[in-house]
């Protein structure tokens, strides 16, 4: 590999396709794990909300609570006596039957549930065992998450390949690469190898803010961890508002997840999956546009 | 859409159907959910989480908070009012003749009317109520430390947990999932709990006596600890060695259910 870099480095780039080592090892084998993770994460987290489909913002929040209340998913019956599913977020309800608060149970009899079945783990209703996942894979997801931190404050990869530089932060240079996505034009020969604004921004946000934002957000929940450290829950401003966080902290990760993997298929799948399995990834000469 | 999927390479169509698959798969492998061996490494979270805890704020406190910031109204959850005739005979009498048993290893065994408990010191405190659903409530609570029962009662060496019997006879709840089934509400805590000076046998609540909903006439006030814990309409206080004896064994009602016994988290 030592080679190979020497002569990327000195000579033109080579004509032909090559391999090049992309991904450290550490940086693989904690991608897996945390991938592992935070699937079964939010899957037992949809099972988790199920049991109290409603977000509150302050110290306390309960049923009766309703004017603290900004999201809840149920199920309704409307005029014609048809029962429907909801997610009301504010004064916005929007009809979710199908998917929210009414959908079709693993048994494919109607469900009144807030996530389907499809969505959540045990796919039908199971706070203690979806709680006793959650929480074992949070462990996980927090051990891993500290050696991936480790290894990427040690190596560099953190400031060298994830932290946006200066001037890769002007406008310009971030509209510039919104349109590149847009068209669907990704970086072709030895700009390929490192990550541009967008990756940065969206690596980096979910590694540094989203990762460690659910995680903090998650412990306020424990009335354990609020008692030995009371800082952290004031932070957010009460457990319902911590809950809340933990929702939306969750949702971007659902989010940056789904961009990630159509961002994965549409730049070449078999390549930047192998790249992050062997590490090696094949760069392509670039042709002319 | 079919724009947007035309630049797909049918190796792309592979991989992403590859991906939405595993998704799939494992939604419908609710088997991993009761695999013995798994249920087994999934468990020994609970023994760190607690250890954890422990570690970082064994004589923590609970947050305590002000008259101006109490639920309007506190949701009643679990059993609103037991059905069973002992019950209902000691609620007709206002408690008057209701007493709480304290038994098992100790070397005085007693039992106190709820005049007597009235009388002791008590410690009052507002804290947040924290459900294992995830909602939230306010209350305030007054009653004597548990700990200076456990003393009066002179607790043998071999002690190692409290058990609460209560009064009802619970089914269960649809939010709370799986096997749910009616028999004695019961609570466990270990001494670590019991002697935190929070841990309270609260017999009144916001000012006034705890009402039949929320566990007349009293209640364990666990604060560091789910609602669960908070068992309601106490009858009698057993010192055990080991939580055998009562249940499954696995020390509560929604711990024989699958919970956690350790409900910090």
């Amino acid at each position: 590999m030592a080679t190979m870099d020497a002569t990327a480095e000195t000579a033109p780039p080579p004509a032909k396709p090559y391999l090049f080592h992309r991904h450290a090892l550490a940086v693989r084998v904690t991608h897996w794990v945390n991938a592992l993770a935070i699937f079964l994460l939010i899957m037992t987290g949809l099972n988790i909300f199920n049991a109290h489909p409603m977000l509150y913002w302050g110290e306390y929040g309960a049923n009766p609570d309703v004017a603290r209340q900004w999201l809840q998913i149920g199920a309704d019956t409307n005029a014609a006596g048809q029962d429907f599913g909801f997610l009301r977020i504010g004064s916005l309800t929007v009809e979710t039957t199908g998917v929210l608060g009414l959908s079709t149970g693993s048994n494919g009899a109607p469900s009144y549930i807030g996530y389907p079945s499809w969505a959540t783990f045990p796919s039908y209703r199971d706070l203690a065992t979806a709680r006793t996942f959650h929480f074992f894979f949070a462990w996980v997801l927090i051990i891993n998450g500290w050696l991936y931190l480790a290894f990427s404050l040690a190596s560099g990869h953190l400031k060298k390949d994830l932290l946006p530089k200066l001037k890769e932060l002007s406008i310009g240079n971030i509209v510039h690469d919104i349109v590149q996505h847009a068209r669907l034009k990704f970086p072709k020969g030895e700009e390929a190898k490192r990550y541009h604004i967008l990756q940065k921004l969206a690596y980096g946000g979910v590694v540094l803010v989203l990762i460690p934002g659910v995680i903090l957000t998650g412990l306020t929940m424990s009335p354990g961890t609020n008692a030995a450290w009371p800082w952290l829950v004031e932070l957010f401003g009460g457990r319902p508002s911590a809950r809340s966080l933990h929702f939306v902290f969750a949702n971007l990760i659902i989010l940056f997840i789904i961009v990630h993997l159509l961002m994965v298929v549409l730049a070449g799948p078999i390549n930047e999956i192998r790249s992050m399995i062997t590490g090696k990834f094949r760069v392509d000469p670039e042709t002319a546009a | 859409m079919s724009a947007l999927l035309k630049p797909l390479s049918r190796r792309g169509l592979i991989g992403f159907g590859a991906t939405a698959g595993a998704g799939l798969l494992l939604s419908g492998c609710d088997g991993l959910a009761s695999n013995d061996k798994l249920s087994k490494i999934v468990k020994s979270g609970e023994a760190a989480t607690q250890r954890w805890q422990r570690l970082i704020g064994r004589d923590g406190l609970a947050k305590e908070f002000d008259v101006s910031q109490l639920s309007p109204d506190f949701k009643v959850n679990g059993t609103h009012e037991p059905v069973e005739a002992e019950y209902q005979a000691h609620k007709a009498e206002n408690f008057a003749n209701w007493k709480l048993a304290i038994t098992g290893l100790v070397n005085n065994p007693m039992t106190l009317s709820l005049d007597q408990i009235r009388r002791m010191p008590a410690r009052t405190q507002i804290t947040r109520h924290d459900c294992v659903e995830g909602w939230s409530a306010i209350g305030q609570w007054t009653g004597p430390q548990l700990g200076l029962l456990l003393k009066a009662a002179n607790m043998k060496t071999n002690a190692r947990y409290v058990v609460f019997k209560c009064a009802d006879n619970y089914g269960g709840e649809a939010s709370k999932g799986g096997a749910q089934s009616t028999s004695l509400y019961y609570e466990s805590i270990d001494l670590v709990d019991a002697f935190h000076p929070q841990t309270i046998l609260a017999h009144s609540m916001n000012g006034g006596p705890l009402s039949v909903g929320h566990g007349a006439p009293v209640r364990l006030r666990v604060e560091r600890q789910l609602g669960y814990k908070q068992a309601k309409y106490v009858m009698g206080l057993d010192v055990v060695s080991s939580l055998d004896g009562y249940g499954s064994g696995k020390g509560g009602y929604w711990e024989d259910r699958g919970y956690e016994w350790y409900a910090g988290i």
